[in-house]
């Protein structure tokens, strides 16, 4: 797949000396969300995983509904081990499938496949959340989620982008290790510990059942400062992610 | 006479470096106990802050120079500094878990829980450990020595990117009701801050004599094994047996058994 993509990139570019960043980027993003919608491997796994948690925390706390501090933490432990599924698999067929090597071929700049990963990534978690969220509110959640919408869309796509980030490069770093089905969550899981605390945080108010607030702005401004510190991080490093 | 059997010069001043320590640490030890006046009202308890303070502070500033060491790494291509980067980051952990279990039980004796989670040192220390805890089975995961060296440098840099952003996000995620002594020495009275800077001192010097005997041990094993290589007729640069730790350049050897069990 990404090695007819670049190919072709290849070919119409030929006379330019090099391809530039964003329509590197808009190709391989096609190609990964062709990918996704024609093998369907990730997403709808992703989504049955959140909807099975949540069941499963139906069981394991025996409550009808959840509110506040706890419902905050149900959401986001579900949506943090959907993601890691999500994160497992981001790099599996370029690894396995030639993938890698085609990219590294094609004239191209190298951070292009950051980008394209993180947004891919972003897509996933945007999908998953459309399911997960409102199955949430209707499975779970004690109070109408209605009223919290705005700020929980705040909260979750700044918390997308840093759980992005992070998962894009700790895919990069694990799939090409002999363990990387284990290496992947165990390297994830205390990078986005932040992203958990942030994002519990300001959303623990919203989800409340009395006296409802916004969130302290503090919340969304650690996640922000996370996202923007490991962004630049990523994109410093990635490179080195992809010599051999 | 004895520095021209070792060429590469790694134990050099490793005794005077081991002596300092040794009376760096009787000095401290004599200060805690017989200079230093007892709090007021954890008593005795409060001398572990003299051990755990400064381990932690050592951890922390060896993971941050551990990731700096990733960047020389990245930047040179030079393995020796992946091995320094190594080295630091190994005997940090080490560290930190001796902050991990220092902080447990000075939490016993003051708050009667041997884990407090309003504690945000202690509680990033934990986030910190379990990070770093995955340094080795990453290293371990990746055969080719150079990718090793490359991924866990790029490990190390994010890593040590983390640490003061972890502890930013569970500081502010805790409430203030323990008033922290890591802030500042300046309310301490006098005799307690000098007992304080002289064991921080001490245990940075400790951190750095256990650093350097780590880097001459790893270093003289290499030496040793292609030394045995040679001796058995082997290649030098054979494939090594797969290690977490790093290569050296022209040392890198294969598993020691079986070229012992070749030597006649």
């Amino acid at each position: 797949m990404s090695a007819q993509t670049t190919s072709r990139a290849l070919e119409t570019k030929r006379p330019v000396p090099s391809i530039g960043l964003w329509s590197t980027v808009r190709a391989l993003l096609r190609k990964e969300l062709l990918v996704e919608l024609r093998t369907l491997e990730s997403v709808p796994a992703m989504s049955l995983f959140a909807l099975s948690t949540f069941v499963v925390f139906h069981f394991a706390l025996n409550r009808n509904s959840v509110e506040g501090d706890l419902g905050a933490g149900i959401l986001w432990v579900t949506l943090l081990f959907a993601a890691i599924l999500g994160i497992n698999r981001l790099f599996v067929a370029d690894a396995d499938q030639g993938g890698f090597d085609a990219f590294l071929l094609a004239p191209v700049d190298r951070s292009a496949m950051l980008v394209a990963k993180v947004l891919t990534l972003l897509a996933y978690l945007t999908v998953l959340e459309l399911v997960a969220v409102p199955a949430f509110a209707l499975l779970l959640l004690g109070s109408p989620l209605g009223p919290a919408l705005p700020w929980l869309v705040v909260t979750l796509v700044l918390a997308n982008i840093g759980v992005a980030v992070i998962g894009t490069l700790v895919a990069a770093m694990a799939v090409r290790t002999r363990a990387r089905d284990l290496l992947g969550p165990l390297l994830a899981l205390p990078l986005l510990v932040p992203i958990v605390i942030g994002g519990a945080r300001a959303s623990s108010p919203l989800l409340a059942q009395a006296d409802r607030v916004a969130p302290a702005i503090r919340w969304l401004l650690t996640l922000g400062l996370y996202d923007l510190v490991f962004g630049l991080i990523a994109f410093a490093l990635f490179d080195f992610l992809l010599e051999d | 006479m004895e520095r021209s059997s070792r060429p590469f010069g790694y134990g050099n001043g490793l005794r005077t470096l081991s002596i300092a320590t040794v009376i760096a640490i009787a000095v401290t030890l004599s200060l805690v106990f017989f200079y230093a006046p007892l709090e007021a009202e954890q008593g005795f308890l409060q001398k572990i802050f003299y051990v755990h303070v400064p381990l932690a502070i050592v951890a922390l500033c060896g993971f941050v120079l551990g990731g700096l060491l990733a960047i020389q790494h990245l930047r040179t291509r030079d393995p020796r500094w992946d091995m320094r980067s190594y080295v630091v980051i190994h005997m940090s952990l080490i560290f930190a878990v001796g902050t991990l279990i220092t902080g447990s039980i000075w939490a016993k004796g003051s708050w009667g829980h041997w884990w407090v989670w309003s504690e945000p040192t202690l509680v990033s220390f934990l986030i910190i450990f379990l990070l770093y805890a995955t340094y080795q089975p990453l290293r371990f995961a990746i055969e080719d020595p150079e990718r090793q060296a490359r991924y866990a440098s790029v490990f190390a840099i994010t890593a040590g990117a983390f640490v003061p952003l972890n502890f930013l996000a569970v500081r502010l995620s805790t409430e203030y009701l323990h008033p922290r002594v890591l802030g500042s020495t300046s309310n301490l009275p006098g005799s307690m801050a000098l007992t304080f800077l002289v064991s921080l001192g001490s245990m940075s010097l400790l951190f750095t004599t256990l650093c350097k005997y780590e880097l001459t041990a790893k270093h003289t094993r290499s030496q040793l094994r292609a030394l045995r290589r040679r001796l058995s007729g082997e290649h030098a640069d054979a494939p090594r047996a797969r290690s977490a730790v790093p290569a050296i350049q022209h040392v890198a050897a294969a598993s020691t058994r079986a070229s012992v069990r070749s030597v006649p």
